[in-house]
């Protein structure tokens, strides 16, 4: 393979995650853009990646990367929309990334949005389920939430939990949103408000699962030489991962181990050249607990069976061995699906410039972020290096 | 799912119909031409026998539109004889009777309607098993 170029982040935006009646997907695209190239500043990009889950289904818009470009002002640019559930905004970023690291651009956006709140509540549900096998698992009447629920049942049976032990992975993420003014949730849960809600798909409640919402956030990308005349504070992508797996459960071999998860962190762990102890923060897939679990075990941080044990024993929390969720998570900064990648990998960035105030890990220099599709069929992994 | 999608997977889904591996015997569900194993194709129908164990289980209550006014209602991976994992709806049964490594068997049953006019959706669902 020929020699790359080593990519760097110079710019970040965002909006805030919640209902925004009042604005288009077009407007809360352009808004994140705009807050990004203003961060950057920057003058000129080469491409836009607009990271997008659903957007024909309940925005009623497709041609996402035309529609976006000529909102935000950017007409002409090359653009196109990048599509993997839940993993979207994540695999917009990694062609942003190859496209700066092999030398075909210099400036590249990635812009991740989702806007859901244009449809019923039925629909969005319903259209929450179209990334998982159509034929085989929801033609039976099981939804994203059903096939995490079945991985938490079997998680529990095999290793003994109950439900309250999962309680730390949404009160830590709650607690972090406080802080953050562009989360959905700012307010602190307690564990027995989290034991005692509503069942959705038991045994997953309310207060396990994070809510779907729209949002924006976006992230602009240039070669590493060159950041420093933009940014004080580059931040380098040090390794850009995307692995796949089965679409469907059923079809795994071991339930309860995230195949992909695994390779996906384990090769870039090996091209950033650092192991799990060198991580100081881990922006995870914790649309469920169950999955945040499997994705501590399956990067390496806890045995198998012992992921919750890392949140019962309080080191998922920002002063903890492996913080999570730091600026609220997809549980309570909330989860604008197709967007999510890219707010993961926004906040990564503010803990590593060192400017997420009450909620800074302490001197944080490597920042490990995963995006899930689906239950796993697209996992797409970063690490990112602090500056200097 | 789509009426065309239906009829062409209408074998495994009214006889559990999938394939075996004629290069290294595996038995596979739901059917995919390809080996999951060994990657060679895999085009041998088999019929399984519809019996199997609860791997997992789980209680929808918020379920997905065509679903709803079936709610609360029992799913499961259920773990065939044969060897494959299927993913379907548990019947006949008392949610609170469910458990992880019962024994089922294969049923055929209505699904879900395409509201008051339209298709009736039928397919495989898992009840306790009557010896």
């Amino acid at each position: 393979m020929r020699r790359k170029r080593e990519v760097a982040i110079i710019g970040i935006g965002q909006t805030r995650v919640g209902e925004h009646w009042d604005k288009s997907i077009k407007q809360l695209a352009a808004e994140a853009i705009l807050n990004a190239i203003k961060d950057a500043k920057v003058e000129r990009v080469d491409i836009l990646y607009v990271g997008n889950a659903l957007s024909g289904e309940l925005a009623f818009q497709e041609h996402l990367g035309a529609a976006v470009a000529d909102y935000a002002g950017l007409r002409t640019i090359e653009a196109c929309k990048v599509e993997a559930a839940g993993a979207s905004g994540a695999a917009a970023l990694r062609l942003g990334y190859l496209a700066v690291a092999g030398g075909l651009a210099d400036f590249v956006i990635v812009c991740g949005v989702e806007k859901v709140t244009d449809s019923p509540i039925e629909k969005v549900n319903s259209a929450l389920s179209l990334g998982i096998d159509g034929e085989y698992e929801r033609e039976m009447g099981l939804s994203l939430t059903a096939l995490s629920a079945l991985m938490m049942r079997r998680y529990m049976h095999e290793y003994g939990y109950e439900l309250k032990d999962f309680a730390n992975f949404s009160v830590n993420a709650h607690k972090n949103a406080v802080n953050n003014p562009y989360a959905m949730f700012r307010n602190p849960i307690t564990e027995k408000a989290f034991t005692e809600a509503r069942m959705v798909v038991e045994p997953i409640n309310l207060l396990d699962s994070a809510p779907v919402a729209d949002g924006a956030a976006a992230l602009i990308l240039c070669p590493l030489d060159m950041a420093k005349d933009f940014n004080p504070k580059p931040v380098r992508v040090a390794a850009s991962v995307v692995v796949t797996d089965t679409l469907a459960l059923h079809e795994r071999k071991d339930l309860l181990f995230l195949e992909a998860a695994y390779l996906s962190t384990r090769r870039a762990y090996e091209t950033a050249g650092i192991k799990p102890n060198d991580v100081d923060l881990f922006e995870l897939n914790d649309s469920f607990t169950i999955m945040s679990a499997l994705s501590l075990e399956a990067a390496g941080f806890a045995g198998r069976g012992e992921g919750v044990k890392l949140a019962m024993d309080g080191e998922i929390f920002i002063e903890g061995r492996i913080p999570i969720s730091t600026m609220g998570g997809l549980k309570a900064r909330g989860n604008p699906l197709g967007a999510t990648g890219v707010y993961q990998v926004v906040e990564a960035v503010i803990q590593l410039r060192h400017e997420a105030g009450p909620n800074q890990v302490k001197d944080a220099h490597w920042a490990l972020v995963q995006s899930i599709g689906g239950t796993g069929g697209t996992v797409v992994t970063h690490v990112l290096e602090g500056p200097d | 799912m789509s009426l065309p999608a239906v009829w062409r997977t209408r074998k495994q889904r009214y006889s559990l119909v999938g394939e075996v591996c004629p290069e290294c015997g595996v038995k596979i569900f739901p059917p995919r031409d390809l080996c999951p194993e060994c990657s060679k194709p895999a085009q041998t129908p088999y019929t399984f026998s519809g019996k199997g164990i609860v791997y997992s289980f789980a209680i929808v209550y918020q379920a997905p539109e065509e679903f709803e006014e079936y709610a609360p209602y029992a799913v499961a991976l259920v773990k065939l004889e044969e060897g494959p994992m299927v993913t379907a709806q548990l019947t006949d049964v008392d949610p609170e009777e469910i458990k992880v490594g019962m024994p089922v068997e294969m049923v055929t049953r209505k699904l879900y309607e395409e509201g008051k006019s339209g298709v009736i959706h039928y397919g495989y669902k898992f009840r306790p098993r009557i010896e």
